[in-house]
């Protein structure tokens, strides 16, 4: 995927994030500048609390940055219509608060809300990529259940299925992996991984599984402190960016292995 | 799609029921009618019994129409309202749509009094009632939604419309000091619930903005499915939160208001129906439910009007009552049956 890396699906010039009020004005972090390539897996890091909704809130629009540029494609993000942003970038939420009384298939059928006419009717080609997505997610046999029969990791898979059946060339996971136990985190990961590669499209989720994240991304974004910083596992891991994300006092990052130790 | 030839059969079934029901309506009655001379009047056919013929024709016949409309109407404006607010309890009487209106007919049928003389009677006009009843049910759904944007919470919700509700009877009260005995009995009767006293005229009016109200909602399924899904996930689909939402009300006011400036507040159907729909068709899909919803209301309307004439009888109950005693205990096994109800 050499020659595609240089096909930029997202780009940040000198982006500040944070909130603004009437009167006051917090930023969280600032002098962001980060490039997406197609078919790039990359994954967002950092401890609780720094700011990765924030960066990844203000990167898909619902929240205003401060300051700074983002290019989705080649044009601003702030001249996108809300649909052209719906065929551009679609989500994953960590929110679970929606209806479960559809099935599998109908939940999905609803990424396909961009294109459909005004009362939502699937057109032979909606339909066609529905059955595709199901396939690449390996979901085929979940299609007529109801979501409220599903377990989390199942319901994971579906709601990234409805992420890509929105057809965007960006889609975008706010920690995918919470609340799922050590296999399905991999397996998920991985999944995201083969879809990345498979697809050519772009995929860029926040998560606290950074050894996982070390293995499987193309890039990583490390947010600290002082910085947020972005290259591929082995640049971080040689410029040390891994040591400075948690305070020193508990957990030491590994070099070796790649992995956060607890101190003896 | 073996599913929607499924639906498609139970949508016939239930047109036959209904069907069935409609003529069960119309047949039954203070004065009993044989059933061949319902049918030729109902054909505009001489029949030998005139005051037979005007029964069916000016009193049956609209009641039964009204019954379609008040509980097709009531039920969608519920399913509206209980995807609008993610709140399986939601619906037109909960949240006090039905008090607005109530308010706003009060203000007509009592409020006359105060303006008095030619502007009373101006007033007294079948589309004063629909639109005084339409804007105080919008007035309060405005306020539900302004406050439902602060407070996140479905229970608060559902409490500040209880408390709108008591607003309304703490002003129709008010009200109620300064008017005549006459304009009392009158609001009170109408606030028991009738669908047998609407002239054909004023059953034109109340099809006219109910099917307003049914485009809109109609209109609103995409969105409404869409919306199943969480408002975030909603706009990251690009729909338009803020227009969508006005649709679904501007739909339920229209429904709701209008039935009610007609019929009076008619407690239940609107919270009860959508929940056995989904029920029965399992899904939350509304361009599935919305079909459904609007059948069953229509069927259970017409049984409990049927219920409500006492057949045989010279009594008639208030059909305010009879939807309640039905709609109640339906809403309470439905809590208990399901850990947690579904919208």
């Amino acid at each position: 995927m050499k020659d595609s890396a240089n096909h930029t699906v997202l780009k940040t010039n000198a982006l500040s994030i944070g909130y603004r009020s009437k009167n006051n004005e917090s930023i969280i972090a600032s002098n962001i500048t980060i490039q997406l390539g197609k078919g790039e897996l990359i994954g967002l890091v950092g401890a609780n609390g720094i700011g990765k909704s924030t960066l990844l809130r203000t990167l898909t629009k619902v929240q205003p940055s401060i300051s700074g540029e983002i290019f989705i494609g080649n044009r601003p993000i702030e001249d996108h219509s809300s649909i052209q942003l719906a065929k551009a970038l679609s989500l994953v939420l960590t929110e679970y608060g929606f209806s479960k009384n559809l099935t599998v298939y109908e939940l999905i059928a609803l990424g396909r809300h961009p294109y459909t006419n005004w009362i939502g009717t699937l057109s032979q080609n909606d339909k066609n990529i529905i059955e595709k997505v199901i396939g690449q997610t390996g979901i085929e046999n979940l299609k007529e259940k109801k979501c409220y029969e599903l377990s989390d990791g199942q319901l994971q898979k579906v709601m990234i299925a409805r992420a890509l059946a929105q057809d965007t060339q960006l889609i975008i996971l706010d920690e995918p992996t919470t609340h799922l136990d050590m296999y399905h985190k991999a397996y998920i990961l991985n999944l995201l991984k083969k879809l990345a590669s498979d697809t050519g499209k772009t995929i860029l989720f926040s998560s606290h599984e950074i050894d996982l994240a070390i293995q499987l991304c193309d890039k990583l974004i490390v947010m600290t402190e002082a910085q947020v910083i972005s290259g591929t596992p082995k640049e971080h891991i040689s410029k040390g960016s891994f040591n400075n994300l948690f305070p020193k006092d508990l957990i030491v990052f590994d070099v070796d292995s790649g992995s956060f130790k607890v101190k003896k | 799609m073996q599913q929607s030839r499924s639906y498609r059969n139970q949508y016939i079934y239930l047109s036959l029921i209904l069907l069935l029901f409609f003529f069960v309506n119309i047949g039954l009655g203070s004065v009993s009618i044989p059933l061949k001379s319902v049918f030729s009047s109902l054909l505009g056919g001489n029949i030998e019994n005139d005051s037979w013929q005007y029964i069916v024709q000016n009193y049956r016949l609209p009641k039964a129409i009204t019954a379609i409309i008040v509980g097709s109407g009531l039920g969608i404006s519920g399913l509206l309202m209980q995807t609008l607010f993610r709140n399986p309890l939601a619906g037109p009487f909960v949240l006090g749509i039905s008090s607005g209106a109530s308010l706003g007919v009060a203000l007509i049928i009592m409020g006359a009094s105060i303006f008095g003389g030619l502007v009373g009677t101006m007033l007294m006009t079948p589309w004063s009632l629909v639109i005084a009843a339409s804007l105080g049910s919008l007035l309060v759904l405005m306020a539900v939604v302004a406050v439902s944007i602060r407070v996140r919470d479905t229970m608060a919700i559902l409490i500040i419309g209880l408390m709108f509700g008591s607003i309304t009877a703490a002003i129709v009260s008010i009200l109620s000091y300064f008017s005549s005995a006459e304009q009392l009995q009158q609001y009170i009767f109408w606030g028991f619930g009738s669908l047998g006293n609407l002239s054909w005229n004023q059953l034109g009016v109340l099809t006219l903005v109910y099917v307003i109200g049914l485009i809109f909602g109609i209109y609103s399924i995409k969105q409404l499915n869409t919306l199943l899904l969480g408002e975030n996930y909603a706009k990251s689909l690009g729909l338009n939160i803020q227009r969508s939402r006005l649709f679904i009300i501007i739909a339920t006011s229209l429904l709701a208001g209008t039935i009610t400036a007609f019929a009076g507040p008619i407690a239940f159907i609107g919270l009860a129906i959508p929940h056995l729909t989904r029920q029965i068709f399992k899904t939350s899909n509304h361009k599935v439910l919305l079909p459904a919803v609007f059948l069953y209301g229509a069927i259970v309307m017409l049984i409990c009007d049927s219920i409500a004439q006492l057949p045989m009888s010279n009594y008639m109950l208030p059909i305010n009552a009879i939807t309640s005693i039905i709609g109640a205990p339906v809403v309470i096994w439905l809590l208990v049956r399901q850990r947690k109800m579904m919208f």
